[in-house]
C-alpha cells in the first residue's frame, strides 16, 4: 500500500503526525486514512441516493434503506478511526440511544409525529453543540493552542444554530404536546429583547473569531454565547402561533443540518458538510414552500405575533348571517349518492384521530358507486404532509390525495366537499376579501362544489380567529360534534341506507 | 493545483489552510445545490417523510460525537462525548426507523 499524498495533504489531521514515526506505521495509517475517507464517500452518495428515491413514493422505501446503509457505513469507518482510544462509553451511548430511539418509533402513535419530528431536532442540535463544546474545550484547554479564525467561526456557528435548535425545538415539542400554549406568547418590548439580544450573541462571536488570544477572556465568552443561543431559541419560538408550527418545524430541520454542516467545517469532515448541507437545503425548502402555502413572509412568521394582536378580521360581523345545520341522516343521504366527494382534511381531523373513519365512510361511498378524493392543503396539520401521513396510516391510498393544485379544478364537478375540521384552508376571504389576514393565501376552492357539508365541533372561529364565509354559504351544511363521533354516525347511517 | 502550491513554499504556507477551507466551501455549496434540486422535486404528499428522514440523516453528528465519547482527551470531554452519542444515535435509529414506519403505509390504489 503506498502513502497517499492527496490525502496526506486534504485531509491530515494534526494526531496523524504523532502515527507516522515509523515507516511501518505511516503506511497503517494512510491505509486507516483511506478505509474512512472512502466510507464517508461512499456514504455521501448514500445519503444522496436514499434521498432521490424519496421523489417517487414506490422507491422511498429502497431510498431511505440506503441511506441508513450509508449512515452505518460513516459510523464503522469512524470506529476505526485513530483518535478513539476507548470504545465503554461510546458503546453504552449506541445502545442507550438505539434503545431509546427504537422504543419512540415503535410505540409512538402517528398523530404525534409532529412532536417526534420536533423534539428529534432537538436530540440532533443537542449532539452537535455538545461535540462543539467538546472540541473548543479540547483545543484551549488541553491542547492550550490558539484557535484560527476559520475553526472559530466555524465552531461558533455550530454551537449557535445548535443551542438556538435545541432550546426553539423544544418550546415547538412544547406546543404541539400542548404542554405550552398554542397562542402566540406575547409580552411588551418583545422585539427590542430579541433584536438586543441576536446583537449581543452576534457581538460575542466577533470576539471569538477575530480578538486576539491575548485579550483573554475566550472560554467565558464561548460559553456565554451558548447560553444566549439557548435563550434566542426560546424567545424566537414562544411568540409563534400553532398554526404557524410548519415554518417552525421546518426551520429547525434547517438549522439542525447547519449545526451538522459547521461541525464538518470544523472538524475538517466533508460527510459532515455534506449531510448537514442537503438537511439545510430541505429545511430551507420546506419553510419556505409553507410560508408561501400562507402567502405570508419568512419574516412575518417569525415576528408576525410581536405587537399585532390577533385582529377581529374585516368582515367578521356573523350579524344577520346564518348557518344551516344538517341532521346525520341528510348529511349521510346526501354522501350516499354522490357520485364524486371531496375530503379536505384539517388540523381538527389529526385532533379528533378521525383517519379511519374518514377512510371507512370513503370506502362505503366507493362501493355504492361515488368516487372519493382528498385535498390536501399544503399547511394543513402541524407540520408539512401531516395529512398525508395520517390518511394513509389508516389506508387510503396515496394516488387519492392530491395536492392543492391538482384538485382546485374538480370542485366545481364535486357533488359533495366534507371539510373535516378545516377552516382557514377554505375560507373563502382569501380570495374576495382584502381587508382579511389570510387575503392572498392559496386556498382549497371547496366553495365551489354543488354542495359542503362542514364538520365542525362548534361555531368558534379558525385557529387565525377569522370568521369564515363558506358556513354561512347558502349550499354549506354544517353537521356539529366531535369529528370522530359525527363520522362514526356518518358511517353507520350509510352503511344502513 | 497543491502541486503548483508546493513549488511555492512561501506561498505554500500561507495558502494551504486557505485553500483547504475554500475546498469545503466548495463542497458546501456543491452539496447545497444538489439538496436543492433533488427536494424541490419531492412530491408534497412524501413531506413528513422526507422531514424525518433529513432528520435521520442529520444524526451524523454521531460521526464527531463518537470521537468526542472515545478519545480520552478529559472526563469533561468523555461525558459530553457520551450525552452527544445518545442523543444522535437517538436521532439516527428513531429517525430511520419512524421513516419506514411512515413509508410502509404509503400505498397504492388497487381494484
Amino acid at each position: 500500500m503506498p502513502s497517499l499524498p492527496l490525502f496526506d495533504n486534504l485531509l491530515a489531521t494534526p494526531l496523524l503526525a504523532q502515527h507516522t514515526a515509523d515507516a511501518h506505521g505511516a503506511v497503517n495509517e494512510g491505509l486507516r486514512q483511506f478505509l474512512i475517507e472512502g466510507s464517508y464517500l461512499a456514504a455521501s452518495v448514500l445519503f444522496i441516493l436514499g434521498l432521490r428515491g424519496l421523489t417517487a413514493p414506490d422507491k422511498a422505501r429502497r431510498g431511505m434503506q440506503l441511506a441508513a446503509a450509508g449512515m452505518l457505513v460513516a459510523v464503522i469507518g469512524t470506529l476505526i478511526d485513530a483518535r478513539i482510544l476507548d470504545y465503554k462509553w461510546i458503546l453504552l451511548g449506541l445502545l442507550l440511544g438505539s434503545g431509546i430511539g427504537a422504543a419512540i418509533s415503535i410505540w409512538m402513535p402517528m398523530t404525534a409525529i409532529p412532536q417526534r419530528t420536533a423534539i428529534s431536532h432537538a436530540f440532533g442540535a443537542l449532539a452537535a453543540t455538545l461535540v462543539g463544546i467538546s472540541h473548543f474545550d479540547f483545543l484551549t484547554r488541553i491542547l492550550g493552542t490558539e484557535v484560527g479564525h476559520v475553526e472559530m467561526a466555524a465552531l461558533g456557528f455550530e454551537v449557535m444554530f445548535g443551542s438556538l435548535t435545541i432550546t426553539g425545538s423544544l418550546m415547538a415539542f412544547g406546543k404541539l404536546q400542548e404542554l405550552l400554549p398554542g397562542a402566540p406568547i406575547t409580552y411588551p418590548f418583545q422585539n427590542e429583547t430579541n433584536i438586543g439580544l441576536f446583537a449581543v450573541t452576534a457581538l460575542m462571536f466577533l470576539y471569538l473569531v477575530l480578538a486576539p488570544t491575548a485579550w483573554g477572556g475566550h472560554t467565558t465568552v464561548f460559553y456565554l454565547m451558548v447560553l444566549a443561543g439557548l435563550a434566542v431559541g426560546v424567545l424566537i419560538v414562544i411568540p409563534i402561533g400553532g398554526a404557524d408550527m410548519p415554518v417552525v418545524i421546518s426551520l429547525m430541520n434547517s438549522y439542525a443540518g447547519l449545526a451538522a454542516s459547521a461541525m464538518g467545517f470544523a472538524l475538517g469532515n466533508n460527510l459532515l458538510i455534506i449531510a448537514g448541507a442537503l438537511d439545510g437545503a430541505s429545511g430551507f425548502i420546506l419553510s419556505i414552500l409553507m410560508s408561501r402555502a400562507m402567502n405570508r413572509s419568512f419574516a412575518n412568521v417569525l415576528f408576525g405575533a410581536f405587537g399585532t394582536p390577533v385582529e377581529t378580521a374585516g368582515k367578521a360581523s356573523s350579524a344577520g348571517m346564518t348557518v344551516k345545520s344538517v341532521s346525520v341522516e341528510d348529511a349521510a343521504a346526501q354522501l350516499a349518492y354522490a357520485s364524486e366527494v371531496i375530503v379536505v382534511p384539517g388540523y381538527g381531523m389529526a385532533v379528533a384521530q378521525a383517519q379511519h373513519q374518514v377512510r371507512e365512510l370513503a370506502e362505503l361511498i366507493e362501493r355504492r358507486g361515488g368516487e372519493v378524493k382528498f385535498a390536501i392543503h399544503p399547511v394543513a396539520g402541524r407540520m408539512p404532509g401531516h395529512m398525508n401521513v395520517l390518511l394513509a396510516e389508516a389506508n387510503v391510498p396515496y394516488d387519492k390525495m392530491l395536492e392543492m393544485d391538482e384538485i382546485n379544478d374538480q370542485f366545481p364537478r364535486a357533488d359533495v366537499a366534507l371539510v373535516i375540521g378545516a377552516n382557514d384552508v377554505v375560507n373563502p376571504a382569501a380570495r374576495n376579501d382584502r381587508s382579511s389576514p389570510i387575503f392572498g393565501m392559496p386556498i382549497l376552492n371547496a366553495d365551489q362544489a354543488r354542495s359542503i357539508i362542514v364538520l365542525k365541533r362548534s361555531m368558534n372561529p379558525g385557529f387565525a380567529g377569522i370568521e369564515n364565509e363558506l358556513f354561512y354559504d347558502p349550499k354549506t351544511a354544517l353537521l356539529f360534534g366531535d369529528a370522530k363521533s359525527s363520522l362514526t354516525k356518518l358511517v353507520a347511517e350509510v352503511k344502513s341506507l | 493545483m497543491l502541486d503548483l502550491l508546493h513549488s511555492v513554499p512561501l506561498l505554500a504556507q500561507e495558502a494551504a489552510p486557505m485553500t483547504t477551507s475554500f475546498l469545503r466551501l466548495y463542497v458546501f455549496v456543491l452539496a447545497g445545490f444538489i439538496g436543492f434540486q433533488i427536494i424541490t422535486k419531492v412530491p408534497a404528499l412524501l413531506h413528513t417523510p422526507l422531514m424525518s428522514a433529513t432528520n435521520a440523516i442529520s444524526g451524523i453528528a454521531l460521526v464527531g460525537a463518537l470521537v468526542a465519547a472515545g478519545a480520552q482527551h478529559s472526563y469533561y470531554s468523555t461525558l459530553l462525548g457520551f450525552i452527544a452519542v445518545t442523543a444522535a444515535t437517538i436521532n439516527v435509529v428513531g429517525g430511520f426507523m419512524i421513516t419506514d414506519r411512515m413509508l410502509k403505509m404509503f400505498k397504492r390504489y388497487e381494484r
